[in-house]
């Protein structure tokens, strides 16, 4: 076994186990761990393949960003786990009746599967035209010239539905004290503060 | 003996080899790293710091870090204890890895991977488990609300340096920290260097990574005036010991990223003196130095001010940056002074 290989079966196996573990572990957080065990597997897998770049992205976006919220949301919620473990007995037939369903259709695609003729050329081509440009090199030449317009979309859709969450969950309160960081740095002593003369046995209004 | 160490266990023995010899340097220099901290930070309140164990106290650390590994580990009653455990591991691992990346001089480097830069972006926002683990696992209130505050920072200060190296790599055309310091290789010796075209992104890189390795004035994950030390409460002994080395090796690996990206790594600031290894460590001393004072100098922020400073002050700043620099790399204005890929140099 050459060292690729060995890499190579000791990343899968990290994933298929991590992927085990997070649908098994009882506690939500560790299944978020193992999640990330995951994640970070495949990130090894990628690089396997020579696409260091996705990689790269896969562990700064999923685990770095995605997965901490995972997190951080879990952590946060009051779970009450025996109830948890009541419920599952009840669906329990249900969800193993969709698992094989789709565990059929998988076998069923993988044994019919069959590349195209054109398959092949058409994955050369794809490379041959970046010549020896690394991968980082080929994705930004894809994405932002040759496929600006849509990766644009993309983003202009993203930022929608960015906008649209913000709406539905906002609301202005009248009620509370709001924090006004301008009015408290504009404030000086010369307009806030005020030396009055007090008389004796009479005080202010 | 070519052959042997073209052979695969060759190659792996070298590869062992080198990373033992990084490890070492970075391990030798958190020795002193911590006893400089401590100097800088006794210097500037008048005091005199470490000075007993050994000449001017410098084997203090040795001294206290054999303390911590002789105490007992105390694992709190309701606690979990594999995370809790991992925790300190996982900050300890993660910021010794990144130095892997990291070039010394021209060609001293244990990986010269083409995304070095996304590498080490990635590892220190991995650095953010240690301290939520930590945080979570330890079952009590104020470790959590430290993790739950140090996560919460870490993301939001992430987005800036991102953005902010992004305008690094779009001047360099290259995301290979080598070829982001032979970048800035030129005639004019330091006036070659980044700090310059990107002049007001320095003072917010440093202030990001401040935030990032929690730092005074922004380490409100351990701000001891109210969650007495956040994550780090219920540690003791190794564990604690793994934390803190974790947090100071995370702090040279940043001054080691400041002075790549901005200030030429390992290039001589004047045109006449050779290049090497020297600058560089010069260079993130320096940096380490500016950390130290830093802490000494400036009061802790309050946490709705860190916030807003992240996200309503850096990141506009460096997102209208990032779209100066490209507007100024692509149209290759002022003789090419942002775009180095082009001018070559």
């Amino acid at each position: 076994m050459t060292p690729p290989d060995f890499a190579f079966y000791l990343f899968a196996i990290l994933v298929v186990a991590a992927g085990l573990f997070t649908v098994i572990a009882r506690n939500p957080v560790h299944s978020v761990l193992w999640l990330i065990l995951a994640f970070l597997s495949s990130a090894g897998l990628f690089v396997l393949m020579g696409a260091e770049f996705v990689a790269m992205l896969l562990v700064i976006v999923y685990v770095g960003a995605v997965a901490v919220l995972f997190l951080f949301v879990v952590m946060m919620l009051d779970v009450d786990f025996s109830a948890l473990k009541a419920e599952m007995a009840k669906y329990m037939p249900v969800a193993l009746l969709i698992g094989v369903v789709i565990l059929m259709q998988f076998g069923i695609i993988f044994g019919v599967w069959q590349a195209s003729d054109v398959a092949e050329q058409n994955v050369a081509a794809a490379t041959a035209r970046f010549g020896g440009a690394s991968n980082t090199q080929a994705i930004g030449q894809l994405l932002y010239d040759d496929y600006l317009l849509l990766f644009q979309l993309a983003g202009l859709i993203l930022l929608v539905a960015m906008i649209g969450a913000i709406v539905l969950t906002l609301r202005h309160r009248s009620d509370v004290k709001r924090q006004d960081i301008v009015a408290q740095i504009m404030r000086d002593p010369a307009k806030s503060m005020e030396l009055r003369e007090v008389k004796s046995g009479q005080g202010l209004q | 003996m070519d052959g042997f160490f073209s052979s695969t266990v060759g190659l792996a023995l070298m590869g062992v080899a080198q990373a033992g010899l990084i490890l070492s340097f970075v391990m030798v220099s958190l020795l002193f790293l911590v006893y400089a901290d401590r100097k800088v930070w006794a210097a500037v309140q008048m005091r005199r710091g470490p000075n007993v164990v050994g000449i001017f106290g410098l084997l203090q650390t040795v001294a206290d870090a054999l303390k911590y590994v002789l105490k007992e580990i105390v694992i709190p009653a309701g606690s979990d204890r594999t995370v809790f455990l991992m925790a300190p591991l996982v900050s300890f691992v993660l910021a010794v890895v990144a130095f892997a990346v990291i070039p010394f001089a021209d060609g001293w480097v244990l990986a010269d991977i083409n995304v070095a830069i996304l590498f080490i972006f990635a590892v220190s926002s991995l650095e953010v488990y240690g301290i939520i683990m930590g945080g979570w696992a330890s079952n009590s209130k104020y470790p959590f609300l430290g993790s739950l505050r140090s996560a919460a920072q870490m993301i939001s200060y992430e987005v800036s340096l991102g953005l902010i190296i992004i305008g690094v790599i779009i001047s360099t055309g290259s995301l290979n920290l080598s070829d982001i310091v032979r970048a800035q290789d030129g005639a004019f010796g330091l006036f070659n260097w980044y700090w310059l075209p990107h002049f007001p992104m320095v003072f917010l890189f440093f202030i990001s990574c401040l935030a990032e390795t929690n730092r005074p004035p922004f380490d409100l994950p351990e701000a001891e005036s109210e969650l007495v030390a956040g994550y780090q409460v219920e540690y003791s002994s190794t564990p604690f010991l793994l934390f803190m080395a974790g947090e100071y090796i995370a702090m040279w690996l940043l001054s080691a990223v400041i002075a790549i990206l901005f200030f030429g790594g390992w290039l001589s600031p004047i045109p006449g003196l050779p290049d090497g290894a020297f600058w560089m460590l010069l260079k993130m001393a320096f940096f380490f130095f500016l950390f130290a004072l830093v802490k000494a100098v400036v009061p802790r922020y309050r946490y709705d001010q860190l916030m807003r400073l992240g996200w309503k002050v850096f990141l506009p700043f460096s997102l209208a940056w990032v779209v100066l620099v490209s507007f100024l790399t692509h149209f290759e204005l002022f003789g090419g002074f942002w775009a180095r890929w082009a001018v070559g140099g």
